[in-house]
């Protein structure tokens, strides 16, 4: 049942059948955003991703995963066995009126169970399907497992990123490469809505994760394709041999010197602010930012603009430096922390944060909202994650019309 | 032959750097004409950015521009002249999308904004990303993708615990705002379809980003937690990290979720006496005792190269995998070359080139690179075949300085 507001989306008349596990959970969330009725197809019992934290209030529990609700929000939810065959007989009659299908099961799966694109294709030749998985449907690596950390590591984006004198790093806690893969395969749908429109029919997408993490390359493939280089890693931006990352008075800020137009631009602010607090020397102060080149420095010139920088950064906190930075003309970040997003006041006045409903919780929820701000049909959140279940009676009742004890006897049996 | 998903479709594009070029590259790849305004006295300044060919600069020679600028028409114009302005309105006038990435304000300052350009395309789509959105205290507020990946989060949870963050590779956040953008075209064209209207997309590369980290910040809201880094380690897997292989400077991820890979593991690696250790019988003990492992899993480690590290663990079962170099991806992972990512492409200034290609293949459509064009290839083509200028004008505009 969709709301007025729904209606309005931009993809308010398309459906989405979204088997999805973490690795592409995302996809659909998407696509929700935008207006599409997605269900989440779980298995009885929950998919296993309602195990991952964080938990509300630390309470590790199949309701209460912040991860489920951050990537499941806009989702209604149904629990449906596909390996049995009433369950595939169910999903068929779904999947007739479907114009989405997403899963990330392993290659060869939904096949095995009938559930294929050539099957599903047959009962509908409009549906769209989206296989999410490490490497693709077909390949040497087809059946290799990838984790988060295995699929950035192939995917090249592990070797460049962290410290010289220690192991490369990923970036912690939950998976970033299914999350590209699930915003990617959200593209391909869009890709292949486009070509119906001129096909009348609908296709197969096989996307790769390790893929969309090759991807994220900054100069790391032109490296070995121009120069035959390889990356090193070391600091964010590869051409500045200095600092850029300072501690501050509450943590650290982002800030790296620079010569040429863009030295001269940003330096000289910094440099000002610095002289206004007493921080800057006159060989500071003189300095000639347009022929400065950190690439070939001399380390001592270095130390000796870094050095009186560091002291000035600890006086101040990320805030101030943040504002300082407005003020004086240069380019200073906070190295944000989830407080500091939060309490973030270019935020506040987008009114990016929203509140969510979580009834089964008495209370609400502040979420992250809208991806973007739309003139005509603004990405929402309409709806918290779905509970386990919670919208079989709406859907297997509501929509395909099987009766309660048909449900019952499925539920019995452990199909729903 | 079957048309392509997004034949027909027009796009006008005022990109720069990575995101902007990243959006109109996958349009451009699946049929879209995409007409890139650049300029000589203002040009992208994506060309200027090492790696060039053979460390020989040129604003035609630049890896990355080379990479993300496939499939564009290049038209040099000097937007400080009104003539110039004028030409990309009537650019605009016969277009679907226009996409930009400059800073917050800049195209309604240059006379491009999202009301102007109604005025010659009523239901023009018009996508803008900027750093933090084009309205707000800092929407105005110059920054690079580097900055935004510290404002956003990822530097701080990219680290070890003992030490300060390390932050990610390059300017991270470059690549999540494509995404959503690309969607939200996607999906406002079929709106428009559907309607007849078009709207404007006012994204903030700040807000797209974060939602890479909504766990994160509901157990924020929630919990009052602030997440770090935590190195390489998982809270319920061990052994879980990068491991030093044989070689210099070779690695090689290694993860265990279950006590039936923490068997195939032992297995692997030859049942050595500390592995029967109890203390590392149970996920908790080996998390407990989580140093001393990583250290003895790298003494086995060590003596091997990644790749047999990764094949002798995956063939048991067990997830691992070579932490990849540039070179790695580009000469010698199977499952890339399979799946034809990497495309050759030549180019009249650096020869042939490699420039990254699609995550996903569709079953219908082929996604197609052209190589990316020299500064101003296209004036002529532009002016004359999609605007039907007369040679006359044409050298008119030259002599102006307009087209440079």
């Amino acid at each position: 049942m969709m709301d007025n507001e729904k209606s309005r989306g931009m993809l308010s008349p398309y459906r989405v059948l979204d088997l999805t596990d973490e690795k592409g959970l995302l996809c659909g969330k998407v696509l929700g955003d935008l207006g599409a009725d997605v269900i989440k197809v779980e298995k009885p019992g929950g998919d296993a991703a309602r195990s991952i934290g964080p938990f509300y209030h630390d309470e590790p529990h199949p309701e209460k995963s912040l991860f489920w609700f951050a990537f499941n929000a806009n989702k209604r939810g149904v629990t449906l066995d596909i390996t049995t065959v009433d369950g595939q007989d169910i999903f068929k009659r779904l999947a007739r009126t479907a114009d989405f299908v997403i899963e990330s099961f392993h290659p060869g799966h939904m096949q095995k169970l009938g559930l294929g694109y050539r099957a599903l294709s047959k009962i509908n030749p409009r549906l769209i399907m989206v296989s999410i998985t490490p490497f693709g449907q077909s390949g040497p690596y087809r059946n290799y497992k990838a984790p988060d950390i295995v699929a950035t590591a192939l995917g090249g984006y592990m070797y460049p990123t962290g410290d010289k004198d220690r192991a490369p790093l990923r970036i912690s806690h939950h998976s970033q490469a299914y999350l590209h893969a699930g915003a990617e395969a959200a593209v391909g749908a869009m890709i292949a809505l486009h070509h119906r429109q001129i096909t009348g029919k609908g296709q197969y997408i096989d996307l790769s994760i390790q893929a969309s993490v090759v991807q994220n390359t900054f100069v790391h493939t032109s490296l070995w394709d121009m120069t035959k280089t390889i990356t090193e890693r070391g600091g964010v931006t590869r051409n500045i041999k200095g600092r850029q990352i300072w501690p501050c008075k509450d943590g650290f800020v982002t800030w790296y010197f620079v010569g040429g137009a863009q030295g001269v631009r940003r330096c000289p602010g910094l440099v000002q602010w610095m002289d206004s607090e007493g921080f800057a020397d006159d060989f500071l102060k003189g300095f000639d930012w347009s022929t400065f080149e950190t690439a070939a420095l001399d380390p001592e010139v270095l130390n000796r603009i870094e050095e009186p920088t560091a002291r000035f950064f600890m006086r101040h906190t990320q805030a101030e430096l943040l504002e300082g930075a407005v003020k004086y003309h240069t380019t200073i970040f906070p190295i944000n922390t989830a407080r500091g997003i939060v309490e973030s006041r270019q935020l506040a006045a987008r009114e990016f944060w929203v509140e969510v409903e979580h009834s089964e919780l008495n209370t609400s929820i502040t979420y992250p909202g809208a991806f973007a701000h739309c003139s005509e049909t603004p990405p929402q959140i309409y709806r918290r994650a779905p509970l386990i279940g919670e919208h079989n009676d709406e859907i297997f009742r509501g929509e395909l019309g099987l009766s309660p004890e048909e449900l019952l006897r499925l539920k019995e049996a452990k199909v729903v | 032959m079957v048309k392509k998903p997004l034949a027909g479709i027009k796009v006008v594009g005022l990109t720069w750097y990575v995101t902007g070029p990243q959006i109109t590259k996958t349009l451009a790849a699946y049929g879209a004409e995409v007409v890139k305004i650049e300029g000589h006295t203002r040009h992208d300044p994506g060309r200027e950015y090492p790696p060039y060919k053979d460390n020989i600069a040129g604003l035609n020679r630049c890896g990355d521009f080379n990479s993300y600028n496939t499939g564009n028409l290049s038209i040099a114009l000097n937007l400080a002249k009104p003539r110039g302005i004028e030409i990309v309105k009537r650019l605009v006038a016969r277009a679907d999308v226009v996409v930009d990435n400059f800073a917050g304000q800049a195209m309604p300052r240059m006379g491009l904004g999202y009301e102007e350009l109604r005025k010659v395309k009523p239901d023009i789509i018009m996508l803008s990303a900027c750093m933090q959105g084009q309205t707000g205290p800092y929407a105005t507020l110059p920054g690079s993708g580097g900055h935004l990946v510290a404002l956003s989060g990822f530097t701080y949870i990219t680290g070890w615990p003992d030490r300060q963050p390390a932050g990610p590779h390059g300017p991270y956040t470059d690549y999540i705002g494509p995404r959503f953008c690309l969607t939200a075209i996607l999906a406002a064209l079929d709106y428009r379809r559907r309607t007849g209207k078009g709207q404007y997309i006012d994204v903030s590369q700040y807000e797209t980003s974060i939602h890479f980290l909504a766990p994160l910040l509901l157990d924020y809201t929630v919990n009052g937690r602030v997440a770090g880094g935590m190195g390489n380690r998982c809270s319920y897997a061990a052994p879980h990290g990068a491991y030093r292989c044989h070689g210099k400077d070779r690695w090689c991820a290694i993860a265990v979720f279950s006590d039936g890979e923490w068997s195939s593991f032992r297995k692997v690696i030859g049942n050595p006496p500390w592995s029967k250790d109890p203390r590392f019988g149970t996920l908790l003990g080996r998390k407990k005792n989580e140093d001393e492992l990583d250290r003895l899993v790298e003494e086995w480690t060590v003596n091997y190269p990644a790749e047999q590290v990764m094949t002798m663990m995956q063939s048991a079962g067990v997830a691992a995998g070579v932490l990849e170099t540039n070179q790695d991806m580009m000469e010698h992972d199977p499952q890339l070359k399979h799946r034809h990512f990497f495309r050759e492409l030549d180019h009249p200034e650096t020869g042939p080139y490699h420039a990254p290609g699609s995550a996903f293949n569709l079953s219908r459509a082929t996604y197609e690179l052209k190589r990316a064009p020299l500064l101003g290839e296209h004036n002529e083509y532009v002016l004359k075949e999609l605007l039907s200028m007369s040679d006359s004008e044409i050298a008119k505009l030259s002599a102006e300085g307009v087209l440079e």
